[in-house]
């Protein structure tokens, strides 16, 4: 016969039934929701020191005061008058804060489109036409090289390719296509956007590959036998299915093309105006509510953007 | 709907790289059938059915329906249609939505093709969920709106692959007798990938078993029941004893195989009777035999109570020659 008190001793040997030792392991464990908490609490504590607060500070300074050498701490609108001075008095022409906006959602637009054109056909290629787990994984990896180097050195690279006397340039005089060099490969509007795409394509492919890998294989089948071209297949299956992922990836590319200032600056030779950049400027003048009121401008539309975004999907639902 | 028409399998064959799936099937099925692919995983009955459907390229072989060879036709211009295991409804579409997919496909106005979704609907007596998402439904309210969007292409032929068995088993009976009733209610053809056995003899006017990318017999439940050709389709059918004798394999059904107390030189095989399990009607019976054969006996309750074996009674087991069934 086996005590349970034997069945204790073998268990947990030097534990006796009433001892401090034995009290201990009866002690309640830990709730699952602290656990939780716990789990999410360093990310939050992060979001919360150097993301929420210093946003406040910049809502907060954007309503103060400046003068040419420092900030002034007292309510002030001064920062938005400056930022809109001339738009009331020059309409119907745009002032420049309003030509700098047109000009970041023309580029946000244009950016916008192409990657997800490009990106949403990659991402069609991985999960439809690529069969095998491991290859999906490589080539997707593929598509990470441009972050194997640094943005500056990247963007240095393509001077010797798209220059005035670049590669392209010369190749295309010696082909005879063009008599002289063309202006507009590098330090333009062109070579922004190119930089843009080439960089943030992949963030419209993972999402979308992500939504695509879960579609069913056998509802493009049911499509099939019901009688669906491949067109209609796409139109009425896999674009609806594929919509969270395509909302996600454009939230991405959107939300990081408003706010560059370094690529924008960089292949656009200084010369193009953008959200941005009127932020980098005014900081670099020390002009700081001027510059937080900017952000806080960029921030509002933005937000407004993605807030239209997510009414076509329900993301909370797609997660 | 659409006259039913007979299909016909001509020396169909499946190869995939280097394994033979189906191998030169050739099978006739009448219009108007219930007719079950019964078999193992692997069996080639589900290749076998997906190439009738348009959704396998055939190797080799022909594919006829009523009139036309329809081999190289896509699924839609067969006058098949499918459903699929897992139902394959498409999730952001509403029921009604769903089941007029295929006219929405078509290009037909969208009054026209809900009004018609919505007869289909009745009949699968799914009217009420018409506005419903596939996910806020039932697993056998999913399969229903499944068979409604496979019947609106007015198919002759109407595929499907292990519909039953996503189901629990209580659900799987009734959702049985709804399709045998379907089917029977509309005159098409119903052909049905299973390797429930149970399943194919209770719905199935024709039985096809396969084995290997082969058939390895056809024929009606009975005929297959009471005539099992070869050793893989006894076993396979189940209420059968495949045993040896005098050097030929033979079946003998559970209920036909009897029990009798050991005696030297009588007919029978000498057996150790290993255990008995009380089924109510019936009291199943297992045998060992001195080769190690297991056996297993159906007897029913009345003549086990008139001479009760227990485990580790010799016995011997017998059976009627004239009803045992001689294999291949």
């Amino acid at each position: 016969m086996t005590t349970s008190d034997e069945i204790l001793q073998e268990g947990s040997p030097g534990v006796t039934r009433g001892s401090p030792k034995a009290q201990a392991s009866l002690r309640p464990r830990l709730s699952p929701s602290f656990v939780s908490w716990l789990q999410a609490g360093p990310m939050m504590l992060v979001f919360l020191a150097f993301f929420l607060i210093p946003l406040v500070f910049v809502v907060i300074v954007s309503f103060w005061d400046y003068n040419e050498y420092q900030l002034l701490p007292a309510f002030s609108g001064r920062g938005y008058t400056d930022t809109f001075e001339g738009c009331i008095d020059k309409l119907p022409e745009l002032c420049t804060i309003g030509r700098t906006y047109v000009m970041t959602l023309k580029l946000c637009f244009m950016v916008w489109a192409i990657t997800l054109f490009i990106g949403f056909w990659v991402a069609y290629f991985l999960a439809f036409h690529v069969k095998s787990k491991t290859w999906q994984m490589g080539l997707s990896l593929l598509c990470t090289i441009p972050f194997w180097t640094s943005n500056v050195i990247r963007m240095i690279a393509w001077i010797p390719l798209l220059g005035r006397n670049g590669l392209v340039n010369s190749g295309l005089v010696k082909a005879g296509l063009i008599n002289h060099p063309v202006e507009w490969l590098l330090f333009s509007e062109f070579s922004v956007v190119l930089a843009l795409v080439h960089l943030f394509t992949f963030f419209m492919v993972v999402p979308i590959f992500n939504s695509m890998v879960r579609i069913d294989k056998s509802l493009i089948e049911a499509a099939y036998d019901a009688g669906a071209s491949d067109f209609q297949t796409l139109v009425n299956v896999i674009i609806p299915l594929s919509k969270p992922g395509i909302v996600i990836g454009s939230i991405f590319v959107i939300t990081i093309v408003m706010g560059d200032f370094i690529t924008i600056g960089v292949m656009g030779g200084q010369q193009i105006a953008a959200a941005g950049k009127i932020i980098e400027t005014r900081v670099n003048a020390l002009q700081f509510p001027a510059a937080a009121a900017n952000a806080v401008i960029l921030l509002v539309i933005t937000f407004l953007i993605i807030t239209m975004m997510s009414r076509i999907v329900d993301i909370k639902k797609e997660l | 709907m659409a006259l039913p028409a007979a299909l016909e399998l001509v020396a169909v064959t499946k190869r995939y790289d280097t394994t033979l799936a189906v191998d030169a099937v050739n099978l006739k099925i009448p219009a108007g059938t219930y007719c079950c692919l019964l078999g193992p995983s692997g069996c080639g009955k589900t290749s076998t059915l997906r190439m009738i459907a348009g959704h396998e390229a055939v190797s080799a072989g022909d594919i006829i329906l009523g009139a036309q060879n329809v081999t190289d036709l896509p699924p839609a211009d067969r006058g098949t249609a499918m459903m699929f295991q897992s139902y394959a409804l498409f999730p952001h579409l509403s029921v009604i939505d769903n089941v007029a997919f295929a006219l929405k496909m078509r290009g037909i106005d969208k009054p026209t093709r809900h009004k018609r979704a919505g007869e289909l609907l009745e009949l699968v007596a799914m009217s009420q969920y018409a506005g419903r998402l596939p996910a806020q439904l039932s697993g056998g309210q999913q399969q229903r709106v499944a068979l409604a969007r496979a019947l609106i292409t007015e198919p002759q032929i109407l595929l499907l692959d292990e519909p039953l068995s996503a189901l629990d088993p209580f659900l799987r009976v009734r959702m049985r007798g709804e399709l045998k009733r379907l089917q029977r209610e509309l005159g098409i053809s119903f052909i049905q990938v299973t390797h429930g056995q149970e399943e194919a003899m209770a719905l199935a006017d024709h039985i096809v078993v396969m084995n290997h990318g082969k058939i390895e017999q056809q024929g009606t439940a009975r005929e297959i029941f009471h005539h099992p050709r070869t050793e893989f389709v006894a076993r396979f059918i189940g209420g059968h004893n495949v045993l040896s004798d005098a050097g030929q394999l033979i079946a003998v059904r559970a209920d036909q195989l009897g029990i009798v107390p050991f005696t030297d030189g009588a007919f029978g095989a000498p057996a150790l009777l290993t255990q008995t399990e009380y089924q109510g009607s019936y009291v199943a019976v297992s045998l060992t035999l001195d080769d190690g054969t297991a056996l297993f006996s159906h007897v029913p309750e009345a003549t086990f109570d008139v001479n009760p074996f227990r485990p580790g009674d010799r016995v011997l087991a017998t059976w009627d020659p004239a009803k045992a069934q001689r294999l291949q």
